[in-house]
């Protein structure tokens, strides 16, 4: 099932002069795993809890395939939502739980017992929590939770299943475990998916699109690499990844820094100063830089594997970090060359010229 | 204010009825429909109307039915006023009392681990589990004349039941843990971190109780007083028992209001009856207050009697 | 006293906090004096009757049926106390509207009023020339000077205690909850019934418990408006205080004392029920 938001507004109650969410149109074809990345505030949950029903855009529609269901209340959407913390019901067992969607369903659409039970089980067995049923939420770890909220949301069959920074309680260990195996379930049942999240690698590695958000608009949509490689705002640029920015001019189609000019491609037509993004495995340096610029070496610190060397590129434009290899002999004050292998421009005031 | 009126006029009820279903920083889709909350606030408002409003209004009015002279008329009497009296009289000993025993008992409980801490907490709020009549009997069980030290006070000429020791000993009884839950709950709170950087820096012991401890429980402790000192004031049943009902004597304000309404003396009796209800609101009132300036929490948690 | 030296030693050692044994010396002997051994007395008295005494005396018809007033409409009322306090609670706490704060002071109101206060206010009301009591009156019903009275008096009691037992619980329901009976097809009145009354069940019932034991012990409230007619409209506690006008020691003090135990009982009951809540919930 196709999910489509029209030009979504919401503003907040108090009237604040800022939206939440301003004039968002998104798109998650059937079958589709896609991630709302962006920082807190930035109306990521907000548009989540608008698609599910839990709150109401103040313009913009909803659609669930060709059906608009904006008019249409929460529990007549059918969605599946796991919520950040769970939202177990604490005096209900775990089977109970699962079973409650179908529960509550009128005589006439209710399935008869023995098939509660048997789904029951079944998405058990599918949660790799078989033979917990009779615990309470309260006897459960964190990572057992969040598998029982899951079986809970798919026990209605919903139509989409949406998740609220569905890792976001959990530590790192369980974090990484329970992500592979949110993708492989994904494979498996084939849900049209939608979840929010503040971890980039998260996203990255979870997602087939990634829709970045901030300040209540989407900056970008893209695959995972698109957004990586090609970002296509200042702020998508800062916010996924390390980068650094430099200020530079554009001049006829070329990047300058001072009178220096870079070997990167710029787009032509459009002259003016504005701001370059490197990302530090995009700066070579020493040997490899041959008739690069010429940059001061500011600080160094071992990181992992590598050293990290803080530079002070010359002309006033700002510094980069980049990994050295820990055999090369560097030493804070000294003068290497460096060259840009990429980068991304972007004129002041606004977004991709690069 | 005025905003809020200003924005209620042009409302409909549906947007009204929406408005305060939703306004309580809940989302919109867990509200209950504008039909049942309308139900729901409307049970509630007739059932406090009849239930509390009411009974308070009647007081008032009760009291002022014959006029404000023949009110201020049944305060001047005589009985009236030993009645205010002795009730004051009882609340300025037992409040103290329970002041003084609500510190030393928060001190020793929540600076200090000890065993059997819980059995003691429980046997502090004991008072509060005891029926009002039953709390009189005890005391007259052990002071009265046919009381296990009675002949004993008897012979040495002492007076505790049917006189005003035995009231005060049963106000003591039934306000007892007031001040000492209040304390105690907030001062192991608090911990001793504070009064041990005070000792630390040299402050004696006194000084660290007057400089640190003190001022960090000052409003709970104003908390416990005021409540104690509603109920030392209205308390009825305990005293009751005690008191022997000697007009101008033991007659404590809650008995003197007894004794106008048996014998059908009903404007005096609502009288009296419209000073302790004031007490109540003024305690009520500051109770808000105090509520607003020191907790979060711990206050809305049962507690009353 | 040569434990509670140890024991203060022991401490000391451990702590640099004067006063110790100072206060709670203090303590247990201001405790024991007012509370322990009047209490004691009546332990005294009452074990000088036995067992069959204390049965007799009981069973004794008007005894019994003052028992049973007490016990049987305390139940009723709070019962009573359960279903309004618990929409009254919920009220307060979910509903924005003009007043609210007020009414929400409000409800310490039996609290802070003198029992003889209420008393002969709500007499006043319910009597048949009353303000209530003259509007029913012409249907044949009578509410003050009949067991319904006690029920009146002792609803106005007990109020507060559900009141305040179980706004503190609905102000920590997590929303989400709510939300996520909605997103699984719940109606709304669904959700309050098997997700919200659930969580409220351990709370209301230990408000439930405290309106009761007050109840069972209330006295200024009752008393003006109960008619006290032995047999049908007379409490235990104003049994207590005719058996003592009579100087029947014992009959008072073997009514006393099943007061107590029940008493205790309850608050026994309670510490359960929380206990139990805590285990269950896996908290």
């Amino acid at each position: 099932m196709q999910i489509r938001t029209v030009d979504i507004t919401k503003n907040f109650v108090g009237g604040s002069a800022r939206p939440v969410l301003d004039g968002v149109s998104l798109e998650v074809g059937s079958g589709e795993l896609v991630a709302l990345l962006g920082p807190s505030g930035s109306g990521k949950t907000t548009l989540l809890r608008i698609i599910a029903g839990l709150e109401f855009p103040d313009s913009g529609s909803v659609y669930f395939g060709d059906e608009d269901a904006s008019q249409k209340s929460v529990q007549e959407r059918r969605v599946g939502f796991v919520f950040q913390n769970y939202a177990l019901f604490k005096n209900l067992t775990v089977g109970e739980n699962i079973a409650f969607g179908l529960d509550v369903r009128g005589r006439e659409l209710r399935p008869p017992k023995a098939e509660i039970r048997r789904r029951t089980l079944e998405l058990l067995d599918l949660v790799q929590l078989s033979g917990l049923e009779k615990r309470r939420p309260g006897q459960l770890s964190g990572g057992q939770r969040q598998r029982v909220a899951l079986a809970r949301a798919l026990a209605v069959e919903p139509r989409v299943l949406l998740l609220d920074e569905p890792f976001g309680a959990l530590d790192a260990k369980v974090r990484r475990d329970l992500r592979a195996w949110l993708r492989e379930l994904h494979q498996q049942t084939g849900h049209t998916t939608t979840f929010v999240t503040h971890d980039q690698d998260e996203a990255l590695e979870l997602a087939d699109r990634v829709a970045v958000l901030n300040g209540g608009r989407i900056e970008q949509i893209g695959s995972p690499d698109d957004i990586y490689d090609h970002p296509a705002t200042p702020f998508v640029h800062g916010f996924i990844g390390e980068a650094s920015a430099l200020r530079a001019d554009l001049r006829g189609g070329r990047i300058f820094i001072g009178g220096h000019e870079l070997a990167l491609p710029g787009k032509s037509g459009r002259n003016g100063s504005g701001r370059l993004f490197v990302r530090p495995h995009d700066i070579a340096i020493g040997e490899a830089a041959a008739n690069g610029l010429e940059a001061e070496i500011v600080a160094l610190r071992r990181s992992g594997a590598t050293r990290r060397a803080e530079i002070a590129v010359p002309f006033e434009a700002g510094r980069v970090e980049i990994d050295a290899p820990t055999s090369a002999n560097l030493r804070p004050g000294e003068k290497v060359p460096i060259r840009f292998l990429r980068g991304t421009f972007f004129l002041d005031g606004e977004s991709a010229a690069a | 204010m005025t905003e809020t009126i200003a924005q209620w006029a042009p409302e409909t009820a549906e947007s009204v009825w929406t408005r305060i279903s939703r306004s309580r920083g809940r989302g919109a889709a867990t509200g209950e429909s504008p039909l049942l909350a309308g139900v729901l606030i409307a049970v509630s408002l007739i059932f406090l109307a009849l239930f509390l409003i009411l009974p308070l209004a009647v007081v008032f009015y009760e009291a002022f039915a014959k006029g404000a002279l023949a009110y201020l008329a049944a305060l001047a009497e005589p009985d009236a006023q030993s009645a205010i009296r002795l009730t004051l009289l009882v609340a300025a000993i037992a409040v103290p009392l329970n002041v003084v025993f609500g510190l030393a008992a928060a001190w020793a409980i929540a600076k200090f681990r000890f065993p059997a801490k819980s059995f003691l907490i429980t046997l502090i709020d004991l008072p509060f589990s005891v029926s009002p009549v039953v709390a009189g009997l005890i005391y007259v069980l052990l002071f009265g004349a046919q009381g296990l030290l009675g002949p004993w006070l008897k012979a040495h000429g002492l007076e505790i039941i049917f006189a005003v020791p035995g009231i005060v000993l049963a106000t003591i009884f039934v306000t007892f843990p007031f001040v000492a839950r209040e304390l105690i709950a907030l001062m192991e709170d608090q911990g001793t971190s504070e009064e041990e950087v005070a000792l630390s820096l040299g402050a004696s012991g006194l000084a660290t109780f007057f400089r640190v401890t003190l001022p960090n429980v000052k409003w709970a402790l104003l908390y416990g007083v005021l409540l104690c000192n509603a109920r030392a004031m209205g308390e009825f049943g305990a005293v009751s028992v005690v008191s022997g009902h000697i007009r101008g004597l033991t007659n404590t304000m809650p008995l003197q209001v007894e004794i106008l309404y048996n014998e059908y003396n009903i404007t005096a009796a609502f009288a009296v009856a419209s000073l302790l209800a004031l007490l109540a609101l003024v305690t009520l009132a500051a109770k808000s207050l105090l509520e607003g300036r020191f907790k979060d929490g711990h206050s809305a948690k049962t507690r009353g009697h | 006293m040569k434990g509670l030296s140890s024991v203060s030693v022991a401490i000391k050692r451990n702590s640099i906090i004067p006063g110790f044994g100072l206060t709670l010396g203090y303590t247990l002997v201001y405790l024991s004096v007012i509370v322990l051994i009047p209490l004691g007395a009546l332990v005294l008295r009452a074990s000088s009757l036995g067992l069959s005494g204390l049965w007799n005396i009981a069973t004794e018809p008007r005894i019994f049926a003052a028992l049973r007033t007490s016990f049987s409409i305390a139940l009723a009322a709070a019962a009573i106390n359960v279903l309004f306090g618990g929409i009254v609670a919920w009220v307060l706490s979910r509903y924005e509207f003009p007043g609210r704060r007020l009414l929400d002071a409000a409800v310490d109101l039996p609290f802070a009023l003198p029992t003889a206060v209420a008393g002969i206010s709500l007499a006043a009301i319910y009597a048949p020339n009353g303000l209530i009591g003259s509007l029913i009156a012409p249907l044949g019903w009578q509410i003050a000077y009949t067991p319904l009275g006690i029920g009146v008096a002792l609803v106005f009691i007990g109020l507060p205690f559900i009141v305040r037992t179980v706004q503190p619980v609905i102000a920590e329901l997590e929303a989400d909850v709510e939300e996520a009976s909605a997103t699984l097809g719940a109606t709304r009145i669904q959700t309050l019934w098997r997700v919200v009354l659930p969580a409220l069940t351990p709370a209301l019932m230990t408000g439930f418990a405290l309106a009761f034991a007050r109840g069972v012990g209330e006295y200024g409230s009752v008393i003006f408006i109960a008619g006290n007619l032995p047999y049908v409209s007379e409490i235990a506690p104003l049994l207590i205080i005719v058996k003592l006008e009579q100087f029947d020691y014992a009959g008072a003090t073997a009514i006393a004392t099943l007061m107590l135990l029940a008493s205790f009982s309850i608050l026994l009951i309670i510490n359960l029920i929380q206990a139990w809540n805590r285990r269950r919930f896996g908290q």
